[in-house]
């Protein structure tokens, strides 16, 4: 990780065999993303976004090219190293079914330092911390059946966050919440960021949160076709003069 | 230690289900600890009252004597050997001598293996002190089975007809004088017993006997040419034969009950698994290893047993408990064909129910592990997807 990069990928390809089609959902993808940044992969549907988050999260191998996520190279990482590097350095949230079904908020948002072994005194710390973070104090027992969309993805933010971890991934976050639970959850985000310095890479098609990016990265069919970095609101009225 | 206490809240969590399986394998539990108990107790109690009353610390049969064969009867009769006599003199023994009859209870002919034995005997638990000698009558000693097909009554009198040892017929009558309660059908069907002494008198056979049983507490019988000396590990073998093949048909359906409960332990697991599989995709996202993923899913399942054997206990316990105290009567009684008394007494010792759980819990844990080994194929974006299995 010389010089903050957290993930830098090289010509990066992924192909999928459907039948006996061949399909490239990745073609010879380029990036790198620094330490703090505040990144998002907007693309169309099937553009390759999930396909790209998988492989930096580790939970996926590229056909060709290379990965290196915090120092590790994806493709020849072991499935025990993958794991062991995932429950470290790296949070997920997911669009959908993100929280376990039978745990409450608190379990859930737990979990991650279960598998680091933390004492119940610490996990109980940083538990209630977590969910301060996210305004879900007073949520703790509830269910995931209890809670309403945007709620479960702040819990789910705080399960991603809660063992402080290098890198969030984040695949679409907010494609199933109205409006204004998607600016409480990219405000969420984007206060982790500024107050943690959490790298957070998401990806998104929804116009509306595009506007809390720092950095936005364009998928096109599974090329990248724009990479730019903003400065919300400033730099866009900069741009207008 | 995570991983089960992981386990054991996602079973928590899974509530009713969980506890479905687990009541369905409490009672295979149950059913299985009760059968054996069972087992144990008829063949202890059975083995218990054939030694009482009949095989003592063994016999000696006389060489031409076979106890499934009456026709060899006519010859298997010798004098008693004089180391068995010495034997008998001191309460050690009790020489019987067995002959075949016939006696005509309200008319009608049945026929019999007269025994003669000593009433002053302490050997075998037979009350044989009621036919203690009195008066000219002939004292007669039957079991409850042998009245009830012969319609007998103490007090009633019978002929009772033999061939002595020269072949010839010879009748006399005889006198109830006692019907023995027994459990041990082998002494009472088709038997009438009377003193020793009349019986080789009657039968011209002075000082001779067929069977001679020693006592329980006899460790060392001798060697007698003539005789051969049955101990009672062979003696009961047919009993023991006897009560595995009449419990056979209990333990399969203990088996098909525990199969039951197997496959709906392995059915939540296939369907868990399949369900889960967006769940799966997460733990492994969250950092868990797909071993480490199997070994969770594995002890949700196996923890079913655990919970079977807790809940089992909850209502087992105090039933094994009164039944191992009060026994219970055993509906057909006799019909099984060995001595099981009027009541029976299931024995559950500890080892019975610790080995039970413990291959109860090794047999679930290998049904649950089985639908599992597909997670070692999911690919996790696969599993996130909610696609595979
Ligand atoms: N496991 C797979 N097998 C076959 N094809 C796949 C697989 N995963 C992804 N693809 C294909 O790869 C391409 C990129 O998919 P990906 O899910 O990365 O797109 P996306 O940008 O995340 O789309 P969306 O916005 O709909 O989530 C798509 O054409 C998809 O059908
Ligand atoms: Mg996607």
């Amino acid at each position: 990780m010389e010089n903050g990069v957290v993930v830098c990928t090289d010509k990066l390809v992924r192909k999928f065999h459907v039948g006996r089609t061949e399909l490239v959902a990745l073609k010879e993808v380029s990036l790198e993303f620094r330490r703090g940044e505040f990144a998002g992969l907007v693309g169309p549907s099937g553009s390759g976004k999930t396909t790209l988050l998988n492989i930096i999260g580790t939970l996926d191998t590229p056909t060709s090219g290379s990965a290196t996520v915090l120092g590790e190279r994806v493709e020849s990482l072991s499935p025990v190293r993958a794991a062991s590097l995932r429950s470290r350095h790296i949070g997920f949230i997911f669009q959908t079914f993100n929280l376990l079904p039978v745990y409450t908020a608190y379990e859930n948002v737990e979990f991650p330092l279960l598998l680091l072994g933390l004492s119940s005194a610490e996990r109980r710390r940083k538990v209630t911390d977590a969910l301060e973070w996210v305004g879900l104090a007073d949520r703790a027992k509830s269910r995931p059946t209890q809670l309403s969309g945007g709620e479960s993805q702040r819990v789910a933010i705080a399960r991603a966050v809660v063992k402080r971890p290098e890198l969030v991934l984040a695949d679409e976050p907010t494609a199933n919440l109205d409006a204004e639970n998607s600016h409480k959850i990219l405000q969420t985000m984007v206060g982790l960021n500024r107050d943690l310095g959490t790298t957070f890479i998401f990806s998104t098609h929804d116009e509306k949160v595009i506007r809390y990016l720092r950095r936005k990265v364009s998928l096109v069919d599974g090329r990248v076709a724009e990479d730019r970095t903003l400065e919300p609101g400033e730099v866009r009225s900069q741009k207008l003069e | 230690m995570t991983i089960l206490k992981l386990a054991i809240r996602n079973l928590r969590g899974a509530g009713i289900r969980t506890w479905l399986n687990a009541v369905a394998l409490s009672f295979a539990f149950v059913a299985i600890i009760f059968g054996q108990g069972m087992m144990q107790g008829m063949n202890k109690q059975a083995e218990d009252a054939s030694v009482a009353f009949e095989f003592g610390g063994g016999q000696y049969w006389q060489k031409d004597y076979d106890a499934y064969d009456p026709l060899t009867l006519e010859d298997a009769h010798a004098p008693t050997p004089s180391a068995l006599e010495s034997l008998a003199r001191a309460g050690k023994a009790a020489p019987i001598l067995v002959v075949a009859g016939s006696i005509y209870p309200h008319g009608r002919i049945k026929p019999v293996l007269l025994k003669g034995i000593d009433p002053a005997q302490k050997v075998v638990a037979l009350p044989t002190a009621a036919l203690a000698d009195t008066a000219e009558e002939l004292p007669l000693l039957i079991g409850n089975r042998t009245a009830a097909t012969t319609g007998l009554e103490v007090g009633d009198q019978v002929t009772v007809q033999w061939r002595d040892a020269d072949g010839a017929f010879d009748a006399r009558d005889g006198r109830v004088v006692e019907i023995m309660q027994t459990s041990v059908s082998t002494i009472d069907v088709g038997q009438v017993w009377m003193p020793l002494a009349r019986l080789r008198e009657l039968a011209g056979m002075e000082g001779e006997a067929t069977i001679v049983t020693v006592a329980k507490d006899e460790r060392k019988p001798p060697a007698v040419e003539g005789w051969s000396f049955r101990g009672p590990e062979f003696l009961l073998s047919d009993l023991r034969q006897m009560v595995k093949t009449k419990t056979v048909g209990q333990v399969i359906m203990f088996t098909v009950l525990f199969l039951l409960a197997m496959l709906a332990i392995f059915d939540t697991q296939v369907l868990s698994v399949f369900r889960r599989r967006r769940e799966i995709g997460m733990l492994i996202a969250l950092g868990m290893t797909r071993v480490q993923v199997i070994v969770m899913f594995t002890l949700e399942g196996a923890l079913h047993s655990i919970l079977a054997a807790v809940l089992g206990m909850a209502y087992g316990a105090p039933l094994f408990y009164s039944l191992q105290r009060n026994g219970f009567a055993v509906p057909g009684g006799d019909s099984w064909g060995f001595s099981l008394g009027d009541k029976l007494y299931p024995t559950f010792t500890a080892g019975l129910i610790l080995s039970t759980t413990v291959l109860v819990f090794l047999v679930t844990a290998f049904v649950a592990w089985l639908p599992t080994r597909k997670i070692a194929k999911l690919k996790p974006t696969d599993a996130l997807a909610g696609r595979g299995t």
